[in-house]
């Protein structure tokens, strides 16, 4: 009897270490490409409004009013004036607010106070043009900037980058936490978005102005960001890119879990395969 | 409390009496089996190891005094010399104590008649004399070294009572002023990274940067500053702090006073209904700092308020009008570095 459960043992034991570490690493797998929190919701009905036809200047602004009281006016107000407790006032938001929100699809946001996350812009680029004129038109604020990521030196952009954007977002623009706000992780950033939200200063961000991050500061910093995004791993596997805590549960997941399979079979082998059992009956 | 008393009582009244039933039992004899170690070797090394132990916490006070505390090496002799006290220990336990079997027969059994019987061994009343004669006897092998192994292990003992009592020391001195000290007062200039002077217009509501003390060292915990601007009609400044804002601009301590990490966090509402108010948050432990009522903690394992600096507007340059609110950082730290 005892001989038996020897063999059959040893083979279940090893398959449930199988399994286990199977297990493991999935699990680990599934944490590295977890992906952030992203907004969602139903596109506007707006979108059968056909902006092809809206040229430019006063035709766009238009277009972009009648956008904006289908899809924006219920909160802010149809004037843009900004509904009390609801959304703030658009006057003064400039073009570069409505550029970053809309393309970023942070806007229309799904529900009134939650913070707003990135996700598929509900507008095509035209619509959002339109809006963007509209918004722009509704009073003086800053508008779209100009960033060449490759005017600007990325060193001088980590410099600056480490002293004012890291504390919230990370060191590796993965994102971070602000207690009260996500600040988001910048993967998808692209360099005209990076300098709207500076300018603006999204949600609980800060705002920095042209004098305290100049536009060529603003180059380097979006070259550093887009570093970020395209890191070159000269050590392999970048596992997601945050420091420390994946590389650790490499070590306690991944290969601890080997290490006790591999000692397991090579015990089993130097044991011999299932051994006598000498132990005594017990009385 | 008069139930544990007689607790304690009964306690103490069992044992009295266990023990006075014990003294009065008849004595039973003992066979032993006593096994010597066969060569002194053993006791050599653990002679060694216990002064090498000893040797090891001299060096711990060595590197203490010497060396300006290097932590990796104070870790390192503490850990050699517990290290090899242990295997001294060891080695004692298993090759120089002498080892002994004891056997010790069952009480004896009372029989219905009242006689009693021990498996065949015999109640002498010589027993107690031999016993005394066989322990003196024994007093005098097995270790031999006596002398040695107990200097030896004096030895362990003061040197790592050393090492143990040594650090007292670093205890500290009586922190006097060096709590308050810092190169901020009336008419120091801010300046940014590069050394330029702050101007007003630099700042936009909602944004905040780094500012130093001018001519002070960069690396003095006390001269980094978070810079912050608010609109000023959402300040909620106490009355004694109510021209420490010009304009909106606030300045603080960069340093948290939690354990001194760099606050670096600056959360800024866009629509302010519906979001978290302006605050300093520190990125190590999050302690979060209300920018509007000067520095009051309200998250985090800070305890005491990011200390605040008064500051005037000279010729659109930012200037301090004052020393700072209070003590920068964490107490124990700044002290412990000029210590």
């Amino acid at each position: 009897m005892r001989r038996a459960r020897g063999v059959a043992g040893a083979r279940r034991a090893r398959r449930l270490a199988m399994a286990t570490l199977a297990l493991l690493l999935g699990a680990f797998a599934v944490a590295a490409w977890a992906q952030p929190p992203v907004s969602r919701g139903p596109a506007p009905a707006a979108s059968a409004v056909d902006v092809a036809a809206a040229g430019s200047g006063g035709a766009k602004v238009a277009t972009g009013r009648e956008l904006f009281e289908t899809g924006c006016s219920s909160c802010h107000g149809f004037e843009g004036e900004g509904v009390k407790g609801q959304a703030p006032s658009l006057v003064g938001a400039g073009e570069a607010a409505a550029d970053f929100y809309l393309r970023t699809g942070r806007m229309p946001l799904d529900q009134v106070g939650e913070e707003p996350l990135r996700g598929e812009p509900r507008y095509s680029s035209a619509q959002i043009e339109a809006l963007v004129a509209y918004v722009g038109s509704l009073g003086p604020g800053p508008t779209i900037p100009d960033v060449d990521p490759s005017k600007g030196s990325v060193s001088e952009g980590m410099e600056l980058f480490t002293g004012s954007c890291a504390g919230c977002h990370g060191i590796g623009g993965k994102g971070g936490v602000a207690i009260g706000g996500y600040a988001p992780p910048l993967g998808e950033a692209t360099p005209t978005e990076v300098g709207e939200a500076v300018r603006v200063g999204p949600y609980v961000m800060p705002r920095f102005s042209e004098r305290t991050i100049t536009p060529e500061q603003l180059n380097s910093i979006a070259a550093y960001v887009a570093l970020t995004q395209e890191p070159e791993d000269a050590g392999g596997f970048g596992i997601g890119h945050i420091g420390p805590v994946p590389e650790g549960l490499v070590a306690w997941l991944a290969a601890l879990a080997a290490l006790l399979l591999v000692a397991r079979l090579i015990g089993e082998r130097l044991g011999g395969g299932d051994a006598e059992d000498d132990a005594e009956e017990p009385r | 409390m008069r139930r544990r008393i007689a607790a304690a009582f009964a306690w103490l009244w069992r044992y009295a009496v266990a023990g006075l039933i014990l003294r009065h039992s008849k004595k039973r004899t003992v066979r032993r089996e006593r096994e010597l170690p066969a060569s002194t070797r053993a006791e050599t090394w653990t002679a060694v190891l216990l002064f090498a132990a000893a040797l090891a916490g001299l060096a711990f006070v060595a590197i203490y005094a010497f060396d300006d505390a290097n932590t990796q090496l104070l870790g390192l002799s503490i850990a050699v010399a517990l290290a090899l006290l242990a295997a001294a220990l060891i080695l004692a336990a298993a090759h120089v104590v002498p080892q002994e079997t004891l056997e010790e027969p069952r009480p004896p059994f009372t029989h219905v008649d009242g006689t009693k019987t021990q498996g065949g061994l015999e109640f002498s009343s010589r027993q107690p004399y031999e016993e005394a004669a066989l322990g003196l006897r024994e007093g005098g092998d097995g270790v031999t070294r006596r002398g040695l192994l107990g200097a030896a292990g004096v030895a362990a003992g003061v040197g790592i009572g050393a090492a143990a009592l040594v650090p007292l020391a670093s205890l500290g001195p009586a922190v006097g002023n060096r709590l308050a000290a810092s190169p901020w007062k009336d008419g120091v200039r801010l300046v940014e990274e590069n050394g330029m002077p702050v101007q007003v217009d630099d700042l936009a509501v909602g944004s905040f940067l780094t500012a130093f003390a001018e001519g002070a060292d960069k690396e003095e915990l006390a001269a980094s500053l978070a810079v912050v601007r608010v609109r000023p009609e959402e300040l909620e400044l106490p009355a004694d702090r109510a021209d420490w804002a010009p304009e909106g601009i606030l300045a603080f301590s960069k340093i948290c006073t939690h354990a001194q990490c760099a606050v670096s966090l600056f959360r800024y509402p866009l629509f302010a209904e519906r979001s978290p108010g302006p605050a300093l948050v520190c990125p190590c432990h999050y302690s979060t700092f209300n920018v509007l009522d000067g520095g009051e903690r309200i998250f985090g394992p800070a305890v005491r308020p990011l200390p605040q600096l008064p500051l005037r507007i000279e010729d659109g340059a930012l200037v301090a009008a004052g020393p700072l609110s209070g003590p920068v950082g964490a107490s124990w730290g700044r002290v412990r570095e000029e210590g």
